[in-house]
């Protein structure tokens, strides 16, 4: 029999104020195993936790029952208090009588019977609790990095400083990520690849670093502290350690008829290329669908032009196998696809681009070295529309476009029109929005610097059609505050194209087990307070693939889950739950209900001897947890139809107990 | 009309024996009258030829036996009636038995009776009871012999077949058949439409019948627990003396939602109730329930199907479109 102590707290007047939390210590006195009841002003403070450690010695008490706040803000503070006092921290029960009963309540009466019941359901449980320990696991101090734009370059970066081995896998044939396509960046107008090509060299340079690129992960097994990851490192048909990057061969090649992907097509590079002048690493790469040779046979000259021997026509791909102790995603995104907007003629007109097109168009490196022409004739454009929010903040029951806003179109647009009108003074720049959004430091500033220095016409409302004629883009837009429609002939039209997070982080999701939400963006395991952690245990988040945001805040989140990742690799050992599943071998079935509901592959199967009660013997297949992997979600045990698989420290006993407390 | 007989069983079960393809065989074995047919396992060719039957009467669903039989040395040889290759598969996915140690031999069904319903067409003195071409021939000790359409007769498990075909064999004999529209849920939809108080009625009069004898239990394919919660004094539910009389629809209740999903609609349950209460409807309110919720689905159907019930999909409706008493709330 237990011997229970109750302290119910006051919370000051938060709880006091619509429970009666005299009455509610008097009423739990005489439950079963109640030895010990008491309230107090403020449990949680030093006197009160000592008001615990002595009623415990006191009283030799074996378990406790706080009533106070959700046991989300102070269980790990009781526990700590049970261990104090020198009594298993998981034999504390935590009553929510603030969060679940005075805050909802407005009558006192009411309010308290509730944290009667709620007090009463918890000593039933405790009357069942029994001592857990965590279990310990070994970390490998080994970090892998998933995507090698500035988000993973950050993460990679900041994790190898501190001095942990770190692998970037990049699926593209260089790091760099979008940031390496931009020109400018808001709000500083710095421009990006003179920020972000030394991070791509110091990645390359550092000792700790390892770049895995045109790579992709296609195994990922384990759990915190000790996955195991499959990588497939796709054949580049160039020996990566002997290439110099001189680029003789991507000059040389016959084929030049290769669209160019890193310029969003615009222009071409040969069959052998190095994406740009800064890739890291500066390798070339050969693209198997458009190479002669690798098609059939012919050819051969990038070989013969090859000073160093490093073509290897034969190459295959490479599976690499290694342990990581956290892995940080940070896949990215894509703007949509604006297949299905032809409101906005962007399939009909080459002269209707996306921002990121006017990025490369822009960019000195771009397809037009800088010079801002069209793309259709090659002549300078003298009026410029742009339109934001295209495919994002659509209806949810919208046939097309996101629900979310994609957050960075508003400061690029902004940044956009300030470079046209800088550089093209001549040229009208028209900007269509629904709302301006800027809130981040000197973002608003930068904004209004456009519509007051800059004199771009912002116009509050929506382009309804762009229709091309001839030589001009007929856009129909409608001006809400002035009430009236609008037609402008414009000579380019430039869609800030909703982002989307990468396709290749649904498939990624799955092999991690990390949820998702509808959108295909990570989820964090809370959205305020662990912004940075996926739900499942060892994998972190850096960038927009857990939700749009721009380059500071990218930054910043990969910092912030560098910083996670570094605490955990600092870990010799890890302490598990111990509210972790576990099966009861004489009762399973083997049916593998348990594993096919597990959202966490915490559950596998084995083939073991048992010895029966009629003294046979029978091989029978049983389910294993493995505890480091549990997460103590407790699918398994509503699935499991003989009921052997229980869990933790919320056993179906416990449960029924509760249950029945509260019925009574 | 049945399309394989007792000899085609017969050879094909000793020439598998005597070739060693297979050490055992499972099958039904004869008893004192017609309808007395039992489930047996058979060592030899002369047990086979002495007390091997197959009959009308010939309904026990064998893939349950296979958990305990494929745990003995060599491979057993089962016959699998449509029905029983439901059960077959749902069992190969939840790994309750070796496939390799099973020799499956598909035979076709039109139908099987069960002594209940036999004995409704003649309640005293039965002593034979065969079926002549689409006729059912009855001999009784008073009035000698009475003829009845067979299709007309049978149990309502067999008239509303979901599945006239074999889902899984080694060896079809015979010609296989096709899954049927039968309509098997309109006694569901029946229940459905009923008022809260007249479906309560029901099920109290059919319920409170109840011995807890566990024969539905012990027969259903989907029960094939290790220990049974109703065994099993920790589970809160264990077998004891009813001392409420809701306890007896409490063990239905949570049998039911023990096996949803999982059920195969075959029927068993209420085939072996001495107390003919037909249990197979609340098991067929489940799978019409999951029919309407996520698409249909028949459990068995193939070998390692996920069940919607322990799968999820980004589209599955929301609680607020589960229907309560046929109607969406």
């Amino acid at each position: 029999m237990q011997r229970i102590g109750v302290f119910v707290c006051w919370c000051g007047s938060n709880i006091a104020a619509t429970v009666d939390v005299q009455r509610v210590a008097d009423a739990v006195r005489s439950e079963p195993g109640v030895v010990f009841s008491v309230d107090y002003q403020y449990m949680c403070s030093q006197a009160g936790q000592s008001m615990i450690v002595d009623a415990v010695k006191e009283h030799q008490l074996t378990g406790l029952v706080i009533c106070s706040c959700s046991p989300r803000m102070h269980e790990s503070t009781f526990r700590k208090t049970a261990q104090l006092a020198g009594i298993n921290p998981y034999m504390v029960e935590i009553a929510n009588i603030r969060e679940q009963c005075s805050w909802v309540h407005k009558d006192i009466f009411i309010g308290t019977q509730k944290a009667i019941t709620l007090a009463k359901a918890a000593i039933a449980k405790v009357n069942l609790n029994t001592p857990l320990t965590s279990g310990e696991s070994k970390v490998t101090k080994r970090a892998l990095v998933i995507g090698g734009g500035i988000a993973g370059i950050q993460s990679a970066l900041d994790i190898a400083d501190a001095g942990f081995p770190v692998d970037l896998v990049e699926k593209e044939a260089t790091i760099g990520g979008k940031m390496a396509q931009l020109d400018k960046t808001f709000p500083t107008l710095d421009c990006a690849a003179c920020i972000l090509t030394p991070k791509m060299v110091d990645v390359a340079q550092h000792e700790n670093i390892r770049i895995i690129s045109h790579a992709q992960v296609e195994e990922v097994g384990g759990f915190v502290g000790n996955f195991h990851v499959k990588i497939r490192k796709k054949a580049r048909f160039v020996d990566e350690s002997i290439c110099t990057g001189c680029g003789l061969c991507t000059e040389k090649c016959p084929q030049k008829k290769v669209p160019n992907a890193f310029n969003l097509n615009m222009d071409h590079h040969r069959a052998i290329y190095i994406p740009f002048a800064q890739a890291v690493p500066k390798v070339a790469i050969i693209d198997p669908d458009y190479c002669s040779m690798l098609k059939n046979g012919k050819c051969g000259v990038c070989a013969k032009v090859c000073s160093v021997g490093a073509i290897d026509y034969q190459q295959k791909d490479e599976i690499i196998e290694e342990d990581y102790g956290a892995i940080v995603t940070a896949t990215g995104y894509n703007p949509i696809s604006l297949e299905k907007y032809d409101e906005y003629a962007y399939s009909l007109s080459k002269d209707v681009i996306t921002s990121l097109e006017f990025e490369r168009l822009t960019n000195a490196a771009g397809p037009t070295q800088g010079h801002l022409i069209r793309p259709s004739d090659g002549k300078q454009p003298h009026t410029i529309v742009f339109v934001q929010c295209v495919g994002s903040r659509c209806a949810a029951n919208a046939e097309k476009g996101k629900e979310y806003c994609s957050k960075i179109c508003c400061m690029y647009t902004a940044k956009h029109a300030m470079l046209v009108r800088d550089k093209y003074p001549d040229t009208e720049v028209y900007v269509f929005y629904i709302d301006v959004r800027t809130p981040g430091k000197s973002f608003d500033e930068f904004y209004r610097r456009a519509v007051e220095e800059y004199g771009v016409h912002y116009i509050k409302g929506m382009v309804g059609k762009v229709i091309p004629e001839g030589n001009t883009l007929k856009v129909q837009a409608s001006d809400l505050l002035m009430n009236k429609q609008l037609h402008i002939d414009a000579d380019l039209v430039v869609l800030a194209a909703a982002i989307e997070p990468d396709r290749s982080a649904r498939p990624l999701a799955t092999m991690l087990t990390a949820s998702m939400d509808t959108n295909d963006f990570f989820t964090e395991a809370h959205p305020k307070l662990r912004p940075v952690e996926s739900p499942t245990a060892g994998i972190f988040l850096s960038g927009t693939c857990q939700g749009p945001k721009d380059i500071p805040e990218t930054v910043s989140q990969a910092s912030a889950a560098a910083a996670k990742v570094i605490g955990l690799l600092c870990k010799n050992t890890l302490k598990g739950n111990p509210c972790v599943a576990v099966s009861d071998e004489m009762m399973c079935n083997g049916c593998s209900s348990c594993a096919n509901v597990c959202p966490y592959g915490a559950i596998t199967y084995e083939s073991k001897e048992f010895r029966m009660p009629d003294r046979t013997t029978r091989m029978r297949r049983v389910a294993k947890v493995n505890p480091a992997v549990c997460q103590g979600c407790g699918c398994c045990t509503v699935a499991c139809p003989s009921g052997a698989m229980d869990l933790d420290g919320f056993k179906n006993q416990q449960i029924m107990a509760e249950v029945d407390a509260i019925c009574k | 009309m049945q399309t394989v007989t007792r000899e085609q069983l017969l050879s094909k079960a000793v020439s598998l024996l005597s070739s060693g393809t297979v050490n055992r065989v499972l099958g039904w074995k004869k008893g004192d009258f017609a309808y007395d047919v039992t489930p047996s396992v058979f060592e030899t060719e002369s047990e086979l030829q002495d007390s091997f039957v197959y009959n009308i009467f010939c309904s026990a669903n064998f893939s349950k036996y296979l958990i305990s039989e494929t745990q003995k040395e060599g491979r057993v040889l089962v016959f699998l009636k449509p029905c029983d290759s439901y059960s077959f598969n749902q069992l190969l996915t939840e790994h309750r038995f070796d496939r390799e140690r099973v020799y499956a031999v598909g035979i076709p069904c039109d139908g099987m009776m069960d002594t209940a319903s036999v004995k409704a067409l003649a309640p005293d003195g039965l002593t034979h009871a065969v079926r002549d071409g689409e006729q059912l021939k009855i001999s009784t000790l008073y009035d000698g012999e009475t003829s009845f359409p067979f299709a007309k007769v049978l149990p309502d498990r067999c008239k509303l077949c979901k599945s006239k075909k074999v889902v899984v064999y080694d060896e079809m004999l015979g010609t296989n058949g096709d899954i049927t529209d039968a309509p098997r849920f309109e006694e569901v939809v029946r229940l459905e439409n009923m008022t809260e108080e007249e479906r309560y009625t029901f099920w109290q009069k059919e319920l409170s019948r109840c011995i807890r004898c566990n024969a539905c239990r012990d027969v259903c394919p989907a029960c094939t627990c290790e220990k049974c919660v109703f065994d099993n004094p920790a589970s809160g539910v264990e077998n004891k003396a009813i001392d409420d009389p809701f306890e007896e629809k409490l063990f239905h209740i949570i049998r039911a939602f023990h096996v949803a999903g999982r059920c195969t609609d075959c029927g068993e349950c209420s085939r072996v109730c001495p107390q003919s209460i037909p249990l197979h409807l609340l098991n067929r309110k489940f799978i019409y329930d999951i029919d309407r919720n996520y698409g249909e689905y028949i459990a068995g159907a193939e070998e390692g199907l996920r069940a919607p019930l322990v799968d999820y999909h980004t589209d599955d409706p929301e609680t607020d479109a589960v229907m309560e008493g046929g109607q969406k709330q």
